[in-house]
């Protein structure tokens, strides 16, 4: 696929992201409004949420003013250079920026500039995958600074939380992460968990287990009964939605693991707001789909 | 729903208790991180006037500009407690009647509020679109090449922007209190070896 189609593309997916809640987002929701009851002041702060993404997905307009920081997760296969993608997305960005689908929000972090197009160091962020089919696996995803800054990374052993270095040693370092957040980063949430590896790449398999769809099973029997267990327990903290108390303060609990060096036991916890904005596109031949 | 007409006195404000929900109209202002830092640290004549009796809005909106005329497309709430360090001293000395925001504010703003006469608002985090329905026109904006759109202090009138009071100026935190909640289920949850 040519540049220009190829960029095209890419400010459809930009759009879809920010201009549309998931489908597993909104059914979760959903959920949540029978859950909390009619009449339930959490009820109607979710019903209000749904509303506020029903009016934005029909003006093309952002659920959330935060369109937050651009993550690409490509899947490229032989019929394609990275060089190539990087530079349609980059485009497209600009481009989008341009159309009020995204706040400007690259900020040079000395002299406190904004780029003004969403271009900048990391601005957008990507990680490449190569693979052997033809076509590309694009999932993005804006993460908003409100979440952003909920975030929290646990060393093993912890003494304030007990916590030590076995899976009730993570269950621990997430309670904590989540009660730290209240309603900061916009409840309910959805959590983002990575069991291992060094400092950097822990926080980044959290960012990647927010790609997963919500009604999904970890494949790892252990995680997948401890996204189960946290899920039940988070949401007994009583936070709620918007962080005015309510038995919906996450949406959902997502768990990966890394090898980790000896010495190291990281846990790593991403927090992304309800207004959890993730699009994917298949690219195939000169074929676009999007999901 | 109580109507809130800006700009309004400090005994009116008083007047309004934590769990009140509130519908503001009038002219107030945006402000985050960058306005913070500087309307402290200056004397902030530019805004000094349109702050008096009037209210701040933690806000980074999406700005549409068609000709010279601006308009807001998408502006919900941005977290407040990271203007802790700076809001009891905006609320002192620019006589600012209320604050609006997402996620609660600290000690220090409770305590101006008391103080002062002023109150803390909680709009719902995440409603960007509807928010921005409520910001009928875009008066004026200060600082928009320095700062850039999100952090530009944005003067704007509001018909019925819809919010609760979550801090009054009598003590009460709701904030405080759903976290005093929490904090007894987080000690059952992670309590035992």
């Amino acid at each position: 696929m040519g540049h220009e189609k190829l960029t095209e593309s890419f400010l459809e997916l930009i759009r879809r992201a920010s201009t549309t809640l998931p489908p597993d987002v909104e059914k979760a929701m959903t959920q949540a409004i029978e859950l909390e009851g009619e009449g339930a002041g959490a009820a109607s702060s979710l019903a209000l949420m749904l509303e506020n993404a029903k009016q934005a997905s029909e003006g093309s307009t952002p659920i959330c003013q935060d369109t937050g920081a651009l993550l690409f997760f490509v899947d490229y296969g032989p019929d394609y250079r990275q060089k190539d993608v990087e530079e349609a997305a980059k485009a497209a960005t600009a481009a989008a920026t341009e159309k009020y689908y995204l706040r400007p929000n690259a900020v040079d972090s000395v002299t406190g500039k904004n780029s003004g197009n969403n271009l900048g160091a990391t601005f957008p962020y990507f990680h490449f995958e190569q693979r052997d089919e033809p076509g590309l696996l694009v999932r993005l995803m804006l993460k908003g600074g409100g979440s952003e800054n909920v975030g929290a990374q646990y060393k093993l052993p912890d003494g304030n939380l007990k916590a030590g270095r076995d899976l009730d040693g993570v269950r621990r370092c997430v309670i904590d992460a989540v009660y730290n957040a209240q309603g900061k980063g916009c409840a309910p949430g959805t959590v983002g968990i990575g069991i291992g590896g060094d400092r950097g790449t822990s926080f980044l398999c959290s960012k990647e287990q927010l790609l997963r769809d919500l009604g999904d099973t970890n494949p790892d029997g252990q995680l997948a009964e401890l996204e189960t267990q946290l899920f039940e327990e988070l949401n007994q903290l009583g936070i709620g939605p918007s962080g005015f108390g309510g038995k919906t303060t996450v949406l959902g609990v997502k768990i990966g693991k890394l090898h980790r060096l000896p010495a190291c036991f990281f846990v790593s916890v991403s927090y992304v707001c309800w207004a959890y904005r993730k699009a994917a596109m298949t690219v195939e031949g000169g074929e676009v789909t999007y999901d | 729903m109580i109507k809130i007409q800006l700009p309004v006195s400090a005994e009116k404000i008083r007047e309004l208790k934590a769990g009140d929900e509130v519908a503001i109209t009038g002219v107030m202002i945006t402000g985050r991180d960058t306005a913070h830092k500087y309307l402290v640290e200056t004397a902030g004549e530019d805004v000094k006037e349109l702050l008096k009796d009037s209210m701040i809005y933690h806000c980074g909106p999406v700005v549409k500009k068609e000709g010279e005329k601006y308009s807001f497309v998408a502006a919900g709430p941005t977290t407040s407690i990271r203007e802790e360090p700076y809001e009891a001293d905006v609320i002192e000395k620019y006589e600012v009647r209320g604050v609006i925001g997402k996620g609660g504010m600290g000690a220090s703003t409770l305590e101006a509020c008391g103080k002062f006469g002023s109150v803390y608002l909680s709009a719902v985090g995440g409603l960007a679109t509807i928010l921005a329905r409520s910001v009928v026109e875009v008066i004026d904006v200060h600082k928009l090449d320095e700062w850039g759109a999100p952090e530009a202090m944005w003067v704007i009138r509001v018909v019925d922007f819809p919010a609760v009071v979550t801090m009054d100026s009598h003590g009460k935190s709701i904030h405080d209190d759903i976290a005093a909640q929490s904090k007894a289920n987080y000690d059952r949850l992670v309590s035992g070896d």
